[in-house]
């Protein structure tokens, strides 16, 4: 035990003097949450847009005033001919072009229809979307107002609630993806270059001739990793619950024990990558390529699992931080218990078990 | 001088594959003595002494290091050797200070004990001035010197050096030979191996492998006797061509 607790404090002394290292310890977990917090988001505020009044009516001027006084849009120039249109998109000038047709409120009044062009800037197909999708609301709005005074005979009228993301706040969808990267980022990367490193150099043999038995020395290897993820994961959600206002709905022991079964199985992938590379470099290409690029693109932390394509979707079950991420999302957001997420539990657990057995086999390979 | 064999080797071979590394070596090593192991880059050295170390398992053929066998008691054999490769694997991040408490404790040394072989240590070595510091400062020769050292603070009873030599210049070579012979005095048995012709000469005894085969083994004055040549060089070229 005696050894053990020398061979931890040598490990905290490498970590605590190595620049680097503490850099993507701990500043990495806070400047990224504040990143996808506050600068990354798929919301959109005072876009400029552009509008061609072909009617300039009172019913048109009522509507502009209205999109213009949403904190969404800002009306930026009046254009007076459809070929201006092209111009302006091309200069990037406006996001989006609002075209009301000739004699606007007449023929809303005489005709009951009459139609607005919402013309987007698509090279930005999110951006694009979004636009439409809050045009169509501003004016929907406007349509129910003056509807009031007519009687219609038949309307279905559709009303949506965003459930556990009330405001569609898109940093409640970044958290659970962003403390499952660094969690693996730190666990797995942060160790197999930690392990390698001692083959560079040479003192892993050292370490392997002394009495120390190989298995002591990989625990005492990724121990402080397990003791500095824990932080990094309260960090996190620290900084989620008083930053961002993010409501953890469910138990916190329970966030805890799933974020350890998670660390866990990212240290021993870890492991198993530092068996087979023999260099610190490929360590950290392995697990950058290996690791992190899968979970941001496949784990359903930006992109929709159900729609991808089926030989994706198999990849993407088999990514423990895909089920990390349901498994965080279900605790956090909706406040679920061990009652429904058991599966995914079960699933994680399974996985870390085979890569620790992986890993001891690989390990052992390597010791002949 | 009492003449007991520390290390017994009988037919050791190693497979990997079809490929024999080390194919049916047998020799034996006296207490105190300093043995010198050499051969051609391949030539086996290196697994041939990892066999012997435990950390590599034999495909066949027995050994005795300190009187452990190299099958069942790695664990004891791991406690009575020290080891000390070419790349001198101190902490570059450590200070002197903590990388001697550090493998002073892996060793399973007591904080006194630690103490006690850490002063002695650094009064030896002259590094009074630089105990606090990073090894990272320290000049080659003198990491390689502190490395030997602490290869030696839990008084091994055989010492294997894996190439000790290796990038260090003559001056500082001549010194370390120095601290060889003085720990060989003192009764610990050495186990070098080499690629310098010269470091031969200093050895008691020489075994020269080629292609897994221990080819010859004397003192280096009755192997130059019997290939009628004037320095190790020229024996160990002979041995080469062939």
């Amino acid at each position: 035990m005696k050894r053990f607790i020398g061979f931890i404090k040598k490990e905290f002394y490498h970590i605590f003097r190595d620049k680097r290292t503490l850099f993507i310890l701990f500043g990495m977990p806070i400047v990224q949450i504040l990143l996808f917090g506050f600068a990354i988001t798929n919301e959109i505020n005072n876009v400029d847009i552009a509008i061609l009044d072909k009617s300039k009516d009172v019913t048109t001027q009522e509507i502009i005033n209205k999109i213009s006084s949403s904190k969404y849009f800002s009306v930026k120039q009046f254009i007076e001919k459809e070929s201006e249109i092209e111009t302006i998109f091309k200069k990037g000038k406006v996001k989006a072009t609002l075209v009301f047709e000739k004699d606007f409120s007449e023929k809303l009044t005489k005709e009951n229809n009459t139609t607005v062009q919402i013309i987007t800037d698509a090279t930005d197909p999110n951006t694009a979307n979004t636009i439409s999708n809050y045009v169509n609301s501003i004016l929907q709005k406007h349509q129910q107002e003056i509807n009031v005074t007519k009687i219609t005979p038949y309307q279905i009228v559709p009303e949506t609630r965003m459930a556990y993301n009330q405001e569609l706040k898109s940093v409640f969808m970044f958290v659970p993806g962003v403390m499952t990267i660094i969690l693996m980022l730190v666990s797995a990367m942060m160790t197999s270059i930690s392990i390698t490193k001692e083959k560079e150099l040479g003192t892993m043999e050292i370490l392997l001739v002394s009495p120390l038995k190989p298995f002591q020395v990989i625990i005492g290897k990724v121990f402080p990793y397990i003791f500095l993820s824990i932080i990094n994961a309260v960090v996190i959600v620290l900084l989620s619950i008083f930053i961002f206002k993010m409501p953890v709905a469910g138990n916190l022991f329970l966030l805890g024990a799933e974020s350890i079964l998670f660390i866990i199985s990212s240290l021993s992938l870890g492991i198993l990558i530092s068996t087979i590379s023999e260099t610190q470099q490929t360590a950290m290409m392995l697990s950058l390529m290996g690791l992190l690029l899968p979970v941001i693109l496949l784990s359903g932390f930006i992109f929709p699992i159900n729609s991808m394509h089926n030989i994706l979707q198999v990849i993407s079950n088999v990514i423990p931080a895909t089920w990390y991420i349901i498994i965080l999302k279900g605790i956090m957001l909706k406040g679920v218990g061990l009652a429904v997420i058991w599966k995914e539990t079960l699933i994680l657990l399974g996985m870390t078990i085979l890569f620790i057995v992986l890993s001891i086999k690989k390990y052992k390979i390597r010791l002949e | 001088m009492k003449t007991t064999n520390i290390i017994q080797v009988e037919n050791l071979t190693k497979m990997f594959g079809d490929f024999t590394a080390v194919d049916a070596i047998t020799f034996e090593i006296k207490k105190g003595e300093i043995f010198g192991f050499l051969g051609a880059n391949g030539a086996g050295k290196t697994t041939a002494m990892k066999m012997l170390i435990g950390i590599l398992t034999p495909t066949s053929g027995n050994a005795k290091v300190a009187g452990y066998d190299i099958y069942k008691n790695t664990e004891d054999i791991k406690k009575s050797i020290g080891y000390m490769s070419q790349k001198f694997a101190l902490y570059d991040d450590l200070t002197v200070k903590e990388n001697i408490t550090f493998y002073g404790g892996i060793y399973g040394l007591s904080r006194e004990q630690i103490k006690e072989k850490r002063c002695q240590l650094v009064e030896e070595l002259g590094l009074q001035k630089v105990t606090n510091e990073l090894v990272s400062s320290l000049p080659l020769g003198w990491k390689q010197k502190l490395a030997f050292s602490v290869a030696l603070l839990h008084e091994p009873k055989i010492i294997f050096l894996d190439e000790p030599t290796g990038g260090v210049d003559p001056i500082t070579r001549r010194q370390f030979w120095e601290m060889i012979y003085k720990t060989a005095h003192n009764g610990t048995t050495v186990f070098v191996t080499t690629h310098y012709m010269d470091e031969a000469e200093y050895c008691d005894r020489v075994s020269i492998m080629v292609d897994g085969k221990i080819e010859a083994l004397d003192t280096p004055k009755k192997l130059k006797e019997l290939f009628k040549v004037k320095t190790m060089n020229d024996v160990f070229l002979t041995l080469a061509r062939e």
